[in-house]
């Protein structure tokens, strides 16, 4: 890890300006991605910025008739063991369960969570200068891609790699950010924005801005979600496909489907158009299936990775199966997301 | 860049030690090289095997992606502070009596998993002791006997067969 000066300010605003006044400041919450990145000499910050004490950063959630506020620094673990969360809002609760391991939820913040960096081994090497790091070319789309992006945003083919954001993505959140020049408040959906030329990050945060708090609205009455991932091994491995969904149905019929895909893209992805068809209408098995197959229409995979496009459709229909209520289809990954696919 | 030396207290198994690190310095390099206490180890040093897992506040946590100077508020316990001398925590006991290791180098890291589940829920179900142990990687495999300690610990094996045969 390359030296660097450390700082420990007291509230928001000192940590605003110190992170104006230079560009090579960054914020350290839990460190778990962050001091991973610094070890592998892939981010070499020269000023740290401790941001877990400060005493106007939240590490509470508080639920109301409204919806759910989390501040930037409540944890993982937090999240996953709150009771008024998994009663609330399953599909979140599910994700933190589902990311990373005990001792790492215990660390990792909300936060750091949204604003971690892709899993790319290119990425992830000191030895490759890949085109998410200022580099011109992207080395995964033709060599080593069987984890990457199913879906082309753009020159980088890195998968997001946050469960709780892919949640938070189909249960509508709002990011609250401050900066120096004032608050500002975005949907989930403007906050993630794929990397492109002259802002190749995951995201829309300034570089003097400082994620304070997650929003998510109560969904109406009679709503549920999911978030069920597959991962290559039953622990401690980022999701290869996942799907968070949250469904209302009115009587027989669906009345409002919200559904986002993880380990497909560059930012946590929305299947808006694929299931419009299924709102107003009873869920039967075939226009699930037939909606699961459309969420993956625009896709164009890569050498190593197509077989994420079967998965996703049959995580798909599990998710909707589950949600419906048709047990005998949704089989047992729900309550076992923990151990990946049968 | 002249990073300099921070001075810092740490409180680590009930004590507190004066130090001046240098910011990059993470916690388990501290524990291991100015205290000496080198019982949490270092493997990966990546937050991927779990072998240099200790309590902060109770929580088991990674101390290799850890910076000391951010817990200066914090109780560490290391598998160090664990029971007294001549007089091993019920857990370590446990580990011995279920034979629940063969190389040993995860060993710590297992037992201040299986401490800080036992803290909070002394009377863990096997899901949850599996949960609790999901992020300790054992190299050797001895994952059954590791589950019959942590059983054992928590009273629900008796831990009378010392062959420690594989129960889970
Ligand atoms: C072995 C391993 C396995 C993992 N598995 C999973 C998994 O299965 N699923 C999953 O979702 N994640 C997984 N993770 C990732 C983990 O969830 C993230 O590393 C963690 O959430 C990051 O949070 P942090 O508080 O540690 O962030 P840090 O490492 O402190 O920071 C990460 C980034 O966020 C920025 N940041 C932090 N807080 C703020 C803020 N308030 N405002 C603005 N910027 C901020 C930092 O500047 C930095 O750029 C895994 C990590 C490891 C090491
Ligand atoms: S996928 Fe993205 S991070 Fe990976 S090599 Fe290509 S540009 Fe770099
Ligand atoms: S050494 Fe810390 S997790 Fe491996
Ligand atoms: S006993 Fe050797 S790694 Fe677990």
């Amino acid at each position: 890890m390359k030296p660097f000066d450390y700082a420990a300010p007291v509230n928001l605003d000192h940590s605003l300006r110190a992170l104006a006044r230079g560009r090579g400041t960054r914020a350290l919450a839990g460190g778990t991605d962050l001091l991973a990145l610094m070890k592998a000499r892939v981010a070499s910050p020269d000023v740290l910025l401790n941001v877990k004490q400060l005493r106007d950063l939240s590490r509470d959630i508080a639920l109301d008739e409204r919806g759910a506020s989390l501040g930037a620094l409540v944890t993982l673990a937090d999240i996953e063991l709150d009771p008024a969360i998994a009663q609330a809002f399953p599909a979140l609760a599910q994700a933190a369960a589902s990311a990373a391991t005990p001792q790492l939820r215990n660390m990792a913040t909300l936060g750091g969570t949204l604003l971690q960096r892709p899993r790319c081994w290119y990425f992830r090497s000191e030895r490759f200068e890949c085109w998410l790091k200022g580099g011109t070319e992207c080395h995964a789309r033709h060599g080593e891609n069987q984890f990457h992006a199913v879906f082309d945003t753009g020159c980088c083919r890195a998968v997001h790699p946050s469960d709780v954001a892919c949640a938070l993505s189909a249960l509508k959140a709002e990011i609250e950010l401050r900066g120096s020049h004032g608050p500002r408040r975005l949907a989930i959906g403007e906050f993630f924005d794929p990397p492109r030329e002259g802002r190749r990050v995951e995201t829309v945060l300034r570089d003097d801005e400082l994620v304070v708090a997650v929003h998510v609205p109560r969904p109406a009455p009679g709503s549920r979600s999911i978030y069920l991932k597959a991962m290559d091994r039953a622990a401690w491995a980022f999701a290869l496909v996942s799907v968070a969904a949250c469904l209302r149905m009115d009587e027989d019929r669906v009345a409002e489907l919200e559904l986002v895909l993880g380990g497909v893209a560059t930012v946590p992805w929305p299947v808006g158009e694929a299931l419009r068809h299924l709102v107003g209408k009873p869920l039967a098995a075939r226009a699930i299936a037939e909606a699961a197959r459309g969420a993956l229409a625009g896709a164009e995979p890569l050498r190593m990775n197509a077989y994420k496009l079967p998965l996703a459709q049959a995580l798909i229909r599990r998710a909707l199966h589950s949600l419906a209520g048709s047990a005998s289809e949704a089989v047992s990954l729900a309550p076992e997301l923990h151990r990946g696919p049968p | 860049m002249d990073s300099g030396l921070l001075r810092v207290q740490l409180s680590v198994n009930g004590q507190r030690h004066a130090l001046a690190l240098e910011p990059r310095r993470v916690l388990l390099d501290v524990l291991r090289d100015d205290l000496g206490l080198t019982g949490a180890k270092k493997v990966c040093d990546m937050g991927n095997c779990g072998a240099c897992t200790v309590l902060v506040d109770g929580r088991p946590m990674y101390s290799c992606l850890m910076l000391a100077l951010d817990w200066r508020e914090a109780a560490i316990t290391t598998i160090e502070g664990l029971g007294e001398p001549g007089q091993l925590d019920p857990v370590q006991q446990a580990f011995i009596t279920a034979d629940a290791y063969q190389c040993g180098f995860c060993t710590p890291g297992q037992i201040m998993s299986v401490k800080g589940l036992l803290d909070t829920t002394p009377e863990p179900t096997d899901a949850q002791i599996m949960r609790a142990l999901s992020g300790n990687l054992c190299r050797c495999g001895a994952y059954g006997n590791i589950m019959r300690a942590a059983r054992i610990a928590a009273g629900r094996d008796p831990g009378t067969d010392e062959t420690g045969s594989d129960t889970a």
